[in-house]
């Protein structure tokens, strides 16, 4: 079976791989750009822990192959960061202790990102079904919610 | 595996008429990636179509219906400012697949190729009178959503066959349309019970239904006697009654580990009668 | 340690910082099991029998031997030969047995052989070169048919000393215990209720499947990367799997992405390691989720029979409780456990509990939060809610009057120091929750738990570094934020900033030995290993300062970070800050350490309370939590925003167990939903806010007054809904989940 060569832009980087057709997009961010950040807890679009956005798309990466990838614009949770400043949703999970054992974290952020882009005011309701794909067995969401409410309160009062 | 992504539907056509061993199209890939990933079905050959020209189209036509592209997402359909105010019930079926991220990707097409009798834009179609057209080697050829399923996992499309557009017909005045769901969680389930509703009225007479059905049954139903039961009424407690009792005499369902058979039967009663004042409120105009 | 040792005023314990490895944890650089790479890695998969029960007549890996990117295969023959011994004594027999199947596949799921490859893609395409020959056999995945005369036998000669006479060979281990005559208990009674209860298995259900990285050569020197509650038990249970020296294989703790007692033992690493020792390549394995589902461990399902006797007063006069629990195809369903936790929160004359550890074609049970406790309570609760309800008692106030307290004779046997059982339910009486005016459909639920809490073997160092920073390694993996509470406790003992202490979770060969992160040990016993390591630190420092001043040692106090001399006789000097002492320490006779290795006996037991409202749809049987409070005892809360996290995950953890977490077998005996869409852990809009209230009656055995708190959350989750639920539909549940299916037929008449 050969493989197909692939270009692509992740977090504003142009990237190339080659990749076996049955290859998701989540195995070739990982295992071919080392980008580690995104996780399969499931591989079946169940979990969230792999979520990226594709053309400012929020979709799960293991639901995706990484051929689909040519020509698209990928976001990870690598690039929300700028430089050495945490986005305010990376500040406010640390300050509210929105993580437990973190694995889901990178996938609550990356979800919660594209939602506050969509919807700067969501209610709790909203948030919750907003992040419904996203599987967090640790916290019982609770401090979740709060953190990513919180930060598009203050995220509002910024702008 | 071998990935193709052609530009047209006759070249997909094409590539699947020629192709040997087990194919599929890609469209969204919530289901096709899912069975991959699982080794339950690897296809041999993979059709990606989201690189056809307007596939991502949504387009009301001169005569109110409208038609989609085969890789119109759910996400697309519900941000879309039109569509959902004609049929609510068709974008709302379609939302509830899935995640925020499924969403992302998931497409009517796909839920319907897929041939799951628990799909749950499938219902909402049906109620709908939603045709889809099919691109096949002899041509094109329109086929109402109820005639694609054959069973679970099964469709009527034949070897070289690919969907190539979703028509919805226009909404027409005092219509309106529903579709509800049974899942044990509030998201992420498959569903246990799943009604669409499709009603018209006379003032408060209801003069045209369509009631489906998805996960009762081998293939998602479309229920004469549903239809038959609240027609020429105004919705009261009479026909709610005889409709409840309609949807659950049609069931046909299995014990799995979703629900069992008592379950589902009863449960496609209840849900017929919600759905159906929904769609009663909304063909009044009332905001449900 | 005793009482007035135990300090109460604190600086840095009790405050909410951020965590050390937060930063890492957001950007998406922590790196756990799965995200590690070596050069020359391989890929291994597992092959994985497809049936419950059945004799391996045959293994042909020729072909997959044969495939070009195949460098190694392995069965059961390349693992060392571990003795067989009855019950839990062959543990690592049962865990080899587990890790690779011998002469016959015990369940669906069961690994049989595996490949290394060049690529995952291509490790998985030869697995399907393998030939198995099976010889099906029956098989049983229930309890109460596992015990049955008739019922097909798993394995010959498993049953320890404790099972009596004349049982099936399926029943492994058998508990007894309690006091008083339970018989003329009930004859005291105004009213006696007995019925029978049934949970199903569940997942723990952490979001990171297993993964590993192991290197091993033919010189028995090795290195493994895990993911894992305790890379020791990892260290100790590979060695002997493979026939190498402990000390020979050091094991390095990944990030963990959960593991709730499930990643407290082997499955992949010792397998990653025989494929690297044939192919002498480092070789990965990643679990995929419905291997997790199929082949890790669950809890036990478990079927019970409870009787309670009560005074119109609601005064229990006698308890007694029979608890029958499946743990797979191995020794280990904690019916023991859920036995002694069962009547554990109340002050009983009369009281009798067995439990039954029972196997089945169903995979080897592993720990899960409180493993036992929450089914025996779902059982116990039920009966007493029903008590209530029937003698229009408040469930609070019947409680009250039976909680234990301390001096206590426990129901398990021994008697209770201080405990905070009743301050619990004070507090539930007290909280607006409990007086709530609840909406026609909703009904309210409440239960108490109890969990013992564990100390286990423990090992910290703490080093000094010259500009006054701290690095304490621990041996407890970070499941939920323990570096932060570290941190916070050295700080309190050192009294230099939080933020100067970097916490280490340290491998294998850097550290003693350490227990497991489980049994809700590691505030405790890490952090009483910490403290100590850290005054160990402080009397070395303070002998320095001692000998800068010319005083004796025993003149010096260490004093918010500075040492000062201990009363006016001792001289007049300037507190000496710790950064003034390390500044010099190389001169000074030499680096600056401290350390602490020891088994702490005094976990102190933990008790909690619930209330819960839940409403329920007459027409569909489907389950809202409308409202939820945790009341808990923590004896002293170290990061009170972490514990509270422990209490809304366990909450949680108890909501997805009691509606619709369950393992659905068919007939086949296969398992029906290895994955999240059909195996239903709650979703965010699943969930209401869980409100907390952190109870504080210091544990005497540990110095800040610490109890764990990461178990005893889940203990009550599941009677406090059930009691919920039942009140919302007027019908009394006493099977879990309680999914939509089970209540609408329930509200039928015919549950």
């Amino acid at each position: 079976m050969s493989k197909l060569h692939v270009s692509t832009t992740v977090n504003g980087d142009a990237v190339e791989y080659l990749c076996d057709p049955r290859e998701t997009l989540l195995d070739c961010l990982r295992d071919k750009l080392n980008l580690t950040g995104a996780k399969e807890g499931c591989g079946t679009g169940d979990c969230g822990a792999c979520s990226v956005t594709v053309d400012g798309r929020l979709v799960c990466s293991c639901l995706m192959l990484g051929v689909e990838a040519e020509g698209k614009q990928i976001a990870t949770v690598e690039g929300i960061a700028e430089g050495d400043v945490l986005h305010p949703l990376q500040q406010k999970m640390i300050e509210y202790a929105a993580l437990q054992c973190g694995i889901c974290t990178p996938g609550i952020l990356v979800a919660a990102k594209s939602l506050l882009e969509k919807n700067p005011n969501p209610t709790e309701e909203e948030t919750r079904y907003w992040l419904a794909g996203n599987l967090c067995r640790c916290t019982g969401y609770d401090k979740i919610i709060r953190a990513v409410m919180d930060t598009a309160a203050e995220l509002r009062e910024a702008s | 595996m071998n990935y193709h992504s052609p530009a047209s539907f006759a070249e997909a056509s094409a590539l699947a008429a020629n192709a040997t061993g087990i194919t599929r199209f890609l469209a969204g890939g919530t289901d096709v990636l899912v069975q991959l990933r699982s080794e339950l079905v690897t296809p041999d050959t993979l059709i990606d179509i989201k690189k056809i020209n307007g596939v991502h189209d949504i387009t009301r036509n001169a005569d109110g219906s409208w038609t989609l592209g085969v890789a119109t997402t759910g996400a697309e359909m519900s941000e879309h400012p039109e569509l959902g105010k004609d049929w609510p019930g068709v974008v709302e079926a379609m939302d509830l697949i899935g995640s925020t991220q499924v969403q992302g990707r998931a497409t009517l097409t796909g839920n319907l190729c897929n041939g799951s009798p628990a799909a749950d834009s499938v219902p909402a179609m049906v109620a709908a009178g939603v045709t889809v057209t099919v691109t096949g080697p002899d041509g094109m050829r329109e086929v109402a959503v109820e005639d694609i399923p054959t069973g679970p996992g099964k469709t009527s499309l034949t070897k070289g066959e690919v969907v190539s557009a979703v028509n919805i017909p226009a909404r027409g005045d005092n219509a309106g349309d529903a579709y509800l769901r049974f899942i044990p969680r509030t998201e992420m389930d498959i569903a246990v019970v799943g009604v669409g509703v499709d009603l018209r009225l006379d003032g408060d007479t209801i003069t045209e239904a369509r009631v489906a059905l998805g996960a009762v049954a081998p293939t998602v139903l479309l229920v004469e006697d549903c239809a038959k039961a609240i027609l020429g009424s105004t919705l009261d407690d009479a026909a709610l009654d005889a409709l409840a009792a309609a949807a659950s005499a049609a069931c046909n369902p299995i014990d799995d580990k979703r629900g069992t058979i008592e379950f589902r039967t009863e449960v496609a009663g209840v849900l017929a009668k919600r759905a159906a004042k929904i769609a009663y409120a909304r063909a009044k105009g009332e905001n449900a | 340690m005793a009482l007035d040792d135990r300090k109460s005023d604190f600086t840095f314990v009790g405050t909410r910082p951020n965590r050390p490895d937060g930063l890492d944890k957001v950007t998406g650089r922590a790196k756990f099991g799965a995200d590690i790479s070596a050069p020359g890695m391989l890929h291994g998969a597992v092959l994985r029998s497809p049936h419950a029960h059945a004799r391996i007549v045959k293994i042909d890996t020729s072909k997959a031997e044969a495939h070009k990117d195949v460098k190694a295969v392995v069965t059961r023959a390349d693992f060392a030969e571990v003795p067989f011994k009855p019950g839990l004594e062959g543990e690592f027999w049962n865990v080899l047995e587990n890790v690779m199947a011998g002469e016959k596949a015990l369940y669906d799921g069961h690994a049989v052989a595996a490949i290394a490859a060049s690529s995952a893609l291509a490790a998985r395409d030869a697995l399907k070169l393998i030939e198995v020959e099976y010889d099906v056999l029956s098989h049983v995945t229930d309890v109460d048919k596992a015990m049955a005369p008739d019922a097909p036998v798993i394995r010959e000669g498993a049953a320890d000393y404790s099972v009596p006479e004349g049982m099936h060979p399926n029943v492994v281990r058998y508990h007894e215990s309690g006091h008083g005559d339970v018989e003329a208990g009930f004859s005291e009674a105004d009213l006696v209720t007995e019925d029978s209860f049934v949970t199903e298995a569940t997942h723990q259900g952490y979001i990171e499947p297993h993964a590993c990285l192991g290197m091993l050569g033919n010189d028995g020197k090795g290195e493994l990367w895990c993911t894992t509650q305790g890379h020791w038990i990892a260290q100790k249970t590979c060695a002997a799997l493979l026939g190498i020296e402990t000390s020979q294989l050091r094991v390095t703790a990944s990030e963990i992405g959960g593991g709730f007692g499930g990643k407290t033992t082997v499955f992949i690493e010792p397998v990653a390691l025989a494929l690297s020792r044939k192919a002498n390549r480092p070789v990965k394995i990643v679990m995929t989720r419905s291997e997790v589902f199929r082949a890790t461990g669950p809890t036990s399902s478990a079927s019970m029979d409870i009787k309670i006797g009560m005074k119109k007063d609601g005064t229990i006069t006698a308890a007694q409780g029979v608890f029958r629990l499946q743990g797979g195809a191995f020794p280990g369903a904690p019916g023991d456990m859920t036995a002694m936790c069962a009547f554990a929160p109340y002050n009983l004359t009369n009281v009798k509990q067995i439990g039954y550890d029972v196997m089945s074609n169903r995979p080897k049970q592993a720990a899960y939060r409180a493993p036992g406790a929450p089914m025996g309570a779902f059982a116990v609760e039920s009966v007493i809610d029903e008590l209530c309800n029937k003698l229009g008692l408040d469930p609070v106030d019947v409680r009250l009057k039976n909680a234990a307290h301390e001096g206590t004779k426990a129901s398990y046997g021994p008697t209770y120091e201080r405990i905070g059982l009743v301050e619990t339910l004070e507090a539930a009486k007290a909280h607006p929750h409990y007086t709530a005016p609840l909406k026609p459909g909703q009904g309210r639920g409440i239960s108490c738990g109890f969990w013992f809490n564990h100390g286990g073997e423990t090992s910290v160092s703490l080093a000094l570094s010259e500009d006054g920073s701290a690095q304490l390694m621990v041996g407890t993996p970070d499941i939920g934020g323990s570096r932060a509470s570290m941190a916070l406790m050295a700080a309190e003992v050192l009294g230099i900033p939080y933020e100067n202490i970097r916490v280490t979770v340290a491998d294998t060969a850097s550290l003693g030995y350490n227990d497991v992160s489980h049994g809700s040990r590691v505030t405790y016993a890490s952090g009483l290993a910490t403290i100590k390591a850290a005054k160990h630190a402080v009397e070395r420092l303070c002998e320095r300062a001692a000998t800068k001043w010319g005083i004796p040692t025993d003149a010096v106090k260490w004093e918010d970070g500075c040492a000062v001399p201990s009363g006016p006789n001792a001289g007049d000097f300037d507190p000496m800050p710790l950064a003034d002492i390390t500044a010099d320490m190389g001169s000074t006779g030499g680096p600056i350490s401290g350390h602490f290795e020891a088994t702490p006996e005094g976990a102190g037991v933990s008790f909690g309370t619930h209330i819960v409202d839940a409403e329920v749809d007459p027409e569909t049987g489907k389950t809202c939590v409308t409202r939820y409070t945790v009341i808990q005892d923590a004896g002293k809360a170290i990061h009170p925003t972490y514990v509270e996290g422990q209490y809304q995950g366990g909450a949680a953890q108890g909501i997805g167990w009691a509606l619709n977490e369950e393992y659905v077998y068919g007939e086949d005996g296969r398992l029906q939903n290895s994955i999240f869409l059909d195996y239903r852990i709650p979703v965010a809009s699943d969930l209401p806010m869980i409100d907390t209230v952190i109870v504080e009656v210091p544990n005497p055995g540990h110095p800040f007054g610490v109890r764990g708190v990461g178990e005893t959350g889940i203990v009550p989750p599941l009677a406090a809904i059930a009691n919920a639920v039942s009140n919302a539909a007027g019908v009394r549940m006493k099977q879990l989940p309680m999914s939509p299916p089970r209540i609408l037929a329930a509200l039928k008449g015919n549950g």
